[in-house]
């Protein structure tokens, strides 16, 4: 690593006592990328300011929100009319949820494409899905806060899944809830959470980036960089373009925030949450539906009761995802040059459609039918096509080198 | 005299390598574990619930005398609903002659989910009056009450409960049907009668010694 050469002193100074600037050029500037990313590689980027979003509207949010059962519905309206640009900032809050997981399920799909996931990214990709779990549970935790139907018996039905736990179910949910039920305890704690984890997420998104950067980024060709010829310096090459890809993003962004804020969201949690009154029908929000579907698709198997076998088929399916870097057997990296993967891989992406899709849909008549198919079709996805796809399919020849995949052949 | 013998390794051997330095770093760790857990405990302890929100769950008297055959009534009790209901007489005798036995997932309340004294085709004490808690044993939604025999739920239904949110079937005793995803009956809570019209939540007859917390699934 070069000396800082830079013309300010107190730059310089700074930096020989904190290396924060070295650091800086080191990871941001020069950071070697290999040179033929697509815009598939701009989710990562723009989850990262997704988060910082959040973390910021989130902050404000906070100082007009009062966690009480009595309390909280009633804040929330004061926000919404009262508090100056509180509107503006709930509604960037509220759809930066759904945007936060568009971009980190288009991130995750581009990891599963081109094989981000394989030796030597594996940690970097576990750490990814420990940050989607964090953010699951920090989005669930959130949906609650404005004490709505949906708040209400969203977390009902959800706390309630670990009542499936054999032995200690109920006392566990027990503990969780603080009371006989979903309560002002519950609302408290989920309140405390809901502003710890996105700190916690910080970290681990640290960790990640540091993953990242030890092998740098995979690349559309999955074939390793074989020199400086087929990299080049992060900034200002990927800056740019990732400055262009958050442009158009904020533009998408900003026509739901202003003209369709309440698209995304469920018209029942603008009702005053009553314990003694369950909604026609209780939905997540659309990020939770293809997980949602798989809980309630399963029946009961073998000794197995269908609530627990339900909630093991939807912890299960993120297990899938933890374990993939070892289901997968296929040493080629990139879907480009495996002629069989190409394909299937968007029978997944349908697969989790279709799964959404039946979530959204009440558990009755052909419902039933498409979730199980969904839900068994997912799990033999990971479970039998992965490890058979490695071992029987042909991958093309790879690219000797990134430029060479260009310059046919030539250097 | 000066001790002059070979000064041997610090924390000196043992027989098989191992030094007392081991054993120190061994134990001082394993005390700092327990220690570390011991003081976890108050925190973990403090998430369950506070003495006040226990107070509040203590039984309540219901005067049942206004319920009306075919009526049900909702009584907050532990900020869980309680179902009372007057059954008619012709419901009685349908749950007598138990014609749904077959498709029940367990018509005898094998499972602990009520006190001996409603473990019967009634699960009450009364066979007309009925005490549940209205809770689906599935994931915790509020059961509709459909005592109206046939209609959208298909010519077999005899009335009973139906949940709204993942289609779960319980019958006029609350015992649930095979193929949902609720897994056990609803919850019969103690409950005894302190006179004829009025019923006392949250208490078993003298003889009974049942614990709410050994419900199996609430």
């Amino acid at each position: 690593m070069a000396a800082l050469q830079s013309q300010s002193k107190i730059v310089r100074w700074i930096d020989h006592r904190l290396p924060i600037f070295t650091f800086m050029q080191h990871e941001l500037h020069e950071y070697p990328t290999p040179k033929n990313l697509t815009y598939w590689w701009n989710y990562g980027s723009l989850a990262a300011l997704m988060l910082m979003i959040m973390i910021a509207t989130g902050i404000f949010l906070a100082m007009e929100y009062t966690p009480n059962v009595n309390l909280a519905f009633d804040s929330v309206e004061r926000i919404m009319r009262d508090v100056n640009y509180g509107w503006l900032i709930r509604y960037i809050h509220m759809n930066g949820a759904s945007f936060f997981f568009i971009v980190t399920y288009i991130h995750i799909f581009r990891g599963l494409y081109y094989g981000s996931y394989k030796e030597p990214r594996e940690l970097l990709w576990i750490l990814g899905v420990v940050i989607l779990l964090c953010m699951m549970a920090t989005a669930f935790m959130g949906y609650v806060l404005p004490w709505g139907q949906m708040s209400f018996w969203g977390a009902t039905v959800i706390t309630n899944l670990f009542s499936a736990i054999p032995l200690v179910g109920n006392e566990v949910v027990t503990w969780l809830w603080g009371g006989f039920s979903v309560d002002n305890p519950t609302l408290n704690r989920f309140y405390a959470l809901h502003y710890l984890l996105p700190f916690v997420i910080l970290g681990v998104v640290g960790l990640h980036i540091m993953a990242l950067h030890t092998h740098g980024s995979n690349n559309p060709l999955g074939i390793d960089r074989k020199g400086p010829q087929d990299s080049i310096p992060f900034h200002p090459y990927y800056t740019i373009k990732d400055m262009f890809g958050v442009g158009v993003f904020l533009t998408i962004f900003a026509i739901f925030v202003f003209w369709f804020p309440n698209l995304l969201g469920d018209p029942a949690n603008y009702i005053r949450a009553n314990p003694l009154q369950t909604p026609p029908e209780i939905v997540p929000e659309w990020y939770f539906l293809p997980f949602y579907a798989m809980l309630r698709s399963v029946p009961d198997i073998l000794f197995i009761k269908a609530k627990l076998a339900g909630v093991l088929a939807m912890f299960g399916s993120i297990f899938m995802l933890f374990i993939l870097p070892w289901l997968d057997t296929s040493p080629v990296r990139s879907a480009r040059f495996r002629p069989i993967y190409k394909w299937v891989f968007w029978l997944l992406v349908i697969d989790v459609l279709v799964l959404g899709y039946v979530g959204a849909h009440r558990p009755e008549g052909l419902y039933v039918v498409m979730g199980r198919i969904a839900t068994l079709y997912y799990f033999f996805h990971f479970l039998i096509l992965f490890p058979l796809l490695g071992i029987f399919e042909r991958p093309l020849p790879l690219p000797t080198s990134i430029s060479a995949a260009v310059t046919k052949g030539k250097p | 005299m000066a001790d002059t013998a070979q000064p041997g390794p610090i924390g000196g051997h043992g027989h098989d390598g191992e030094t007392r330095r081991d054993f120190l770093a061994i134990a001082a760790t394993a005390i700092a574990g327990v220690g570390t857990a011991c003081a976890t405990w108050p925190l973990i302890s403090s998430m369950n619930p506070a003495q006040d929100t226990l107070a509040a769950g203590a039984p309540i008297d219901i005067d049942i005398s206004g319920v009306q055959p075919g009526q049900q009534i909702i009584v907050l009790w532990r900020s869980r609903p309680i179902f009372v209901v007057r059954r008619t007489p012709d419901q009685v005798k349908a749950l007598a002659a138990d014609k749904d036995a077959a498709s029940l997932r367990d018509p005898t309340s094998a499972a602990n989910q009520q006190a001996a004294y409603a473990k019967n085709v009634y699960r009450s004490v009364k066979p007309d009056v009925l005490v549940l808690v209205g809770i689906c044993t599935h994931l915790g939604c509020i059961p509709e009450f459909v005592p109206q025999p046939g209609g959208s739920l298909g010519a077999s239904w005899q009335g009973g409960y139906f949940c709204p949110c993942h289609g779960s079937r319980y019958d006029l005793s609350g015992r649930v049907f095979q193929n949902v995803p609720a897994p056990y009956n609803l919850p019969v809570p103690p409950y005894h009668f302190v006179s004829d019209t009025v019923i006392r939540v949250g208490e078993n007859p003298p003889d009974s010694t049942f614990d709410f917390n050994s419900i199996e699934q609430i």
